[in-house]
């Protein structure tokens, strides 16, 4: 069995929702967490992610101006000076499956749909903590392995070419959010 | 701010795509536990955030002031890109906020009302009463408190204007397959 130590995760949170904000402080100082800051749009985000080198990032995706998705694709830069590996929980009122794929496809490490719960929030932290994926480069994609399954029966257009496929099994991010919502 | 060192990255390149992994960097935040170890930091998190929900109430007011406000600006200024984005912002707050809040009916019909501006194809010729009806039930809703209410009027309510707007939204979006899709998919997240 594995516990989190918290108090040695650094946190940076971006919601322009100043109670979103509040409630995602109480749950992580409530888990051991000391060091959680805190942004409210995509911007500001992307300064003190350069600025305090989070360990894990928590986004909202609907903001003004600069949103989630943008701040993922700014992080997910492979030459950037930040550390693109980052994981990012994108936290968020957007409840549709397309959603999702959007969200993975700009390198989101996991998807967790509002209502939020403490129960959701730290198993989505404990997954990129304990489990963290492999990271895939390709011409179009830069961010966490998308396989989370061996099927030979894919025909989508973006299949990978040589080498075999090691894949961290795992539910998809559509499975997780539809069991823990 | 100390800067952690660069991780030490292992590059596989293949074809048309390079794998990289690397030791976790996290390892140092996780320890194995003794099964009889009796901390739970879930329970202390759902405490404390139960330490927070005298404040929901006002909270809720507040994000309901500004949905109000986003329309009152777009009836005044009528509807262009910023005066629909702030009323989709506020009611998308309202979607993601108020379940977690004790507010599930108002949720539900603050994500109707989110389906409506997302998939009109003109939210000036949306009919002005479908909006207004939902922002006055939201009101009403939150205004009433009628937080863990989800089999009475609230749900009624809620479901009522969704089934309203979702006509509405497959008959104005019969030539818009994509939308029609989104409309008719199912949400990931099961309803209040």
């Amino acid at each position: 069995m594995f516990r989190i130590d918290f108090n040695k995760l650094r946190f940076l949170v971006c919601d322009d929702n100043p109670h979103m904000r509040r409630v995602l402080r109480t749950l992580l100082h409530s888990f051991g967490a000391r060091e959680v800051h805190e942004a409210e749009e995509g911007a500001t985000a992307l300064e003190m992610y350069s600025h305090y080198v989070p360990d894990i990032v928590i986004t909202d995706w609907s903001m003004p101006i600069f949103d989630g998705l943008e701040l993922t694709q700014m992080i997910r830069q492979p030459g950037s000076s930040g550390n693109p590996y980052v994981p990012i929980i994108m936290l968020t009122g957007h409840s549709e499956k397309r959603r999702v794929t959007i969200a993975r496809d700009a390198g989101v490490t996991e998807f967790l749909a509002k209502p939020i719960s403490a129960k959701a929030l730290y198993q989505r932290i404990l997954s990129v903590v304990v489990s963290p994926r492999p990271f895939i480069k390709t011409k179009t994609y830069f961010g966490p392995d998308r396989r989370r399954n061996t099927t030979a029966k894919y025909i989508g257009p973006e299949r990978r070419s040589g080498g075999e496929a090691e894949i961290v099994q795992q539910p998809s991010l559509i499975d997780k959010a539809r069991s823990e919502s | 701010m100390q800067r952690p060192k660069p991780p030490v990255l292992d590059v596989q390149s293949f074809a048309d795509h390079h794998i990289i992994t690397q030791p976790n960097p996290l390892r140092a935040a996780v320890r194995r536990i003794d099964p009889r170890d009796s901390d739970d930091p879930i329970a202390r998190a759902e405490k404390a955030l139960a330490g927070l929900s005298g404040e929901f109430q006002q909270w809720m007011n507040i994000e309901c002031e500004r949905l109000a406000a986003a329309h009152e600006t777009m009836q005044a200024k009528g509807v262009s890109s910023a005066t629909r984005n702030e009323l989709f912002r506020a009611a998308h707050d309202i979607k993601g906020d108020a379940a977690t809040f004790g507010f599930p009916t108002a949720g539900a019909a603050a994500e109707s009302l989110c389906r409506i501006i997302e998939h009109a194809p003109d939210l000036a010729a949306v009919p002005a009463g479908l909006i207004a009806h939902h922002i006055n039930a939201i009101q009403a809703i939150i205004r009433e408190n009628a937080g863990i209410d989800t089999s009475g009027m609230a749900g009624e309510l809620s479901r009522k204007l969704r089934g309203v707007a979702d006509e509405y939204l497959k008959a104005v979006n019969h030539d818009r397959p994509e939308h029609l899709e989104a409309i008719l998919a199912p949400s990931i997240v099961p309803s209040a």
